[in-house]
C-alpha cells in the first residue's frame, strides 16, 4: 500500500509528499505499514525545533532561517503547528503569511499542522510528518511549535536541535526562572535586538545559564544570539550556532542518545495505546467505566483494581 | 528508572486518534488588500471544526496553487474583490491541472459581477459566494461538496514531476 506513493515523495514530488503527510495526520489504514518504511529511510535530516511564546518572531525567524540555509544550498522543510480550538475542532494556520518569500522555492516544503488537541506545543502526528520529510530527504527539518509559555517541552521527543526564542520585555527573571522551556534550549534567541531591552535580556540569560548546575560540565552550551528577523540579522550566527550543535552532538555521541531516547519514547506511547486498546477490548468501557466508580466511592482501591484487570489481561 | 518510564509512556499527545478534517486554503489573489472578508470566512470555517490554511493578501496565481499542493488541502476559497477574476482565475485553474490537482474544491467570493458567473463556472469554481452570503451557508457548502473518499483515490501523474508552478509560465 501506498508504494507508488513513496516512490514518487523520494523522488521529490511535493503532491505526493504532502498527500502522504495527510494520510498519516489522518491515521488512514495502512499508514503505520508506511512508516516503518519511511523510518528505514530517513534519518539523515538534522531536525530543528523552533519554540517560544505567542508574539516572538518564530513564523519570520524561521523563513529568515530557511533563507539562510538556502544560501548554504540545503533543502529545507518546515512544520509549523498552530493550536486547534478546542471548542470546534477547527484552526486557523497562519503562519505561511509570514513564509511567503520562501513558498515557491522548488528546495522548501511548508506544512502547516493544527495540534489536534495535544498540548505540549506539538501536534500527535508531527514526528511521523517529520519521518515522511526525512525520507523525503530534505537537510534540515524545522519544526515551529504552538506558541508555547513554560512547560510546553513536547518538541524534546521530536528534535535535535532546541532554540528558544524571547524577546525583550518579557518579564523579569523570575519568569525565565521556571521550570521547563529554558532547560530544553540548545540555542537561545533573543529575537527583535532593536527593541530596547535586548542586551538587558542576554545578560539575564547568560546569568541564568551561569546558575544552571544540573548541566553536564562536559555538555553543551547554549549559545545566546541576538536576532532580528524582520530584517534578517544575526541569522546567519543563529544558523551558524545550529551547524555548530550538531556537529557537537555527532562528534559527542550525543545524536545518538538523543535518537534512542526519543525511540524509546515513542515505543513507550506506542505500547501504552496498545494497552489501552486490550483494556477496551478485554474489559470494555462499561466494566471499566463500573470500576472507576467502585474505586470513586471508595468500595475498591485502585491498587486492588488495577492487579484485578492486569489478571484479565494475563499481565 | 521507573518514574522516568511512566512519565515516558503517558506523553500528553495521548489524546484521542486524529481524525479526517477538511482541509481548505482560504487565498486573496490579485492586489486588492481588502481581506475583512476573507477572514470573517476563515473564521466561519474555523467555527465550523476545519483547519484553514490562511495566507494573507496579494498572492499570485502560482503562490496559492503551491500552497495548495503543499498543504494538501481539499478545497481553495478564492476571495476578490478587485475585478481582475477573469484574469486570475483560469491562470489559477491551468496551474492547478497542470500539478494534476483537479480534485481539489475550488471556490471563489467577493465581487463577482452576474454576467461573469456563467463563464466563472464554466472553469470550474464553484460557490460564487456574493454580498450578504450566510457565512454558514459557506460552511455547509464546503462540508456537502468536499469528497469525504478523497483521501482515499490514487494521486494522478504529474507532467512536471516535483517542479513547483510558476507564474510566469502560465502567461501565454
Amino acid at each position: 500500500m501506498y508504494d507508488d506513493l513513496i516512490t514518487r515523495l523520494t523522488a521529490g514530488d511535493r503532491r505526493a509528499l504532502a498527500r502522504m503527510v495527510s494520510l498519516i495526520e489522518n491515521g488512514a489504514p495502512g499508514s503505520q505499514e508506511a512508516l516503518a518504511r519511511l523510518h528505514a529511510l530517513g534519518g539523515h535530516a538534522h531536525i530543528i525545533g523552533v519554540t517560544g511564546s505567542p508574539g516572538a518572531g518564530k513564523s519570520t525567524l524561521v523563513m529568515q532561517l530557511v533563507r539562510e540555509l538556502r544560501r548554504r544550498a540545503a533543502r529545507v522543510a518546515i512544520i509549523a503547528v498552530d493550536p486547534t480550538s478546542p471548542f470546534t475542532g477547527g484552526a486557523i494556520l497562519g503562519d505561511r503569511i509570514r513564509m511567503q518569500d520562501i513558498g515557491g522555492d522548488p528546495n522548501v516544503y511548508i506544512r502547516s499542522m493544527a495540534s489536534r488537541g495535544s498540548v505540549g506545543g506539538l501536534s500527535s502526528a508531527t514526528r511521523d510528518a517529520v519521518r515522511v520529510l526525512d525520507a523525503a530527504a530534505f537537510d534540515h527539518i524545522i519544526i515551529e511549535t504552538v506558541g508555547a509559555g513554560q512547560a510546553e517541552v513536547e518538541i524534546v521527543r521530536a528534535a535535535q536541535s532546541i532554540v528558544v526564542v524571547t524577546v525583550p520585555g518579557m518579564g523579569d527573571d523570575i519568569q525565565a526562572l521556571k521550570a521547563g522551556i529554558l532547560e530544553i534550549a540548545d540555542c537561545f534567541c533573543v529575537n527583535k535586538a532593536d527593541r530596547p531591552g535586548a542586551d538587558g535580556a542576554v545578560a539575564e540569560l547568560r546569568m541564568l545559564l551561569s546558575l544552571d548546575t544540573g548541566r553536564d560540565k562536559a555538555a553543551w552550551k547554549p549559545p545566546i544570539v541576538k536576532t532580528i528577523a524582520a530584517t534578517g540579522e544575526g541569522v546567519p550566527a543563529l544558523a551558524d550556532a545550529l551547524a555548530n550543535h550538531i556537529a557537537f552532538l555527532r562528534a559527542s555521541g550525543q545524536l545518538v542518545e538523543r535518537g534512542e531516547r526519543q525511540a524509546r519514547s515513542e515505543i513507550l506511547a506506542l505500547l501504552y495505546q496498545a494497552l489501552l486498546a486490550r483494556v477496551d477490548a478485554t474489559i470494555g468501557p462499561d466494566r471499566f467505566a463500573a470500576v472507576v466508580r467502585e474505586v470513586a466511592a471508595r468500595e475498591n482501591d485502585p491498587y486492588s483494581a488495577a492487579r484485578a484487570m492486569e489478571q484479565q489481561l494475563g499481565l | 528508572m521507573a518514574e522516568q518510564t511512566s512519565l515516558d509512556a503517558t506523553p500528553q499527545t495521548q489524546v484521542a486518534p486524529t481524525a479526517r478534517k477538511i482541509r481548505v486554503l482560504v487565498a486573496k489573489p490579485g492586489l486588492d488588500g481588502h481581506d475583512r472578508g476573507a477572514k470573517v470566512i476563515a473564521r466561519a470555517l474555523r467555527d465550523g471544526g476545519m483547519e484553514v490554511i490562511y495566507t494573507g493578501i496579494r498572492q499570485t496565481p502560482a503562490m496559492i496553487v503551491e500552497a495548495a499542493i503543499q498543504e494538501d488541502v481539499d478545497a481553495i476559497l478564492l476571495s476578490i474583490l478587485s475585478g481582475a477574476h477573469m484574469a486570475i482565475f483560469p491562470k489559477i485553474m491551468d496551474l492547478l491541472r497542470g500539478q494534476g490537482a483537479t480534485d481539489i474544491l475550488v471556490m471563489a467570493g467577493g465581487i463577482l459581477p452576474d454576467e461573469d458567473i456563467p463563464a466563472i463556472e464554466a472553469m470550474g469554481i464553484k460557490g460564487n459566494f456574493g454580498p450578504g452570503t450566510s457565512t454558514q451557508d459557506i460552511v455547509a457548502y464546503v462540508r456537502a461538496n468536499v469528497p469525504p473518499e478523497r483521501m482515499a483515490q490514487p494521486l494522478p501523474p504529474l507532467q512536471t514531476l516535483g517542479t513547483p508552478p510558476t507564474d510566469a509560465t502560465e502567461q501565454a
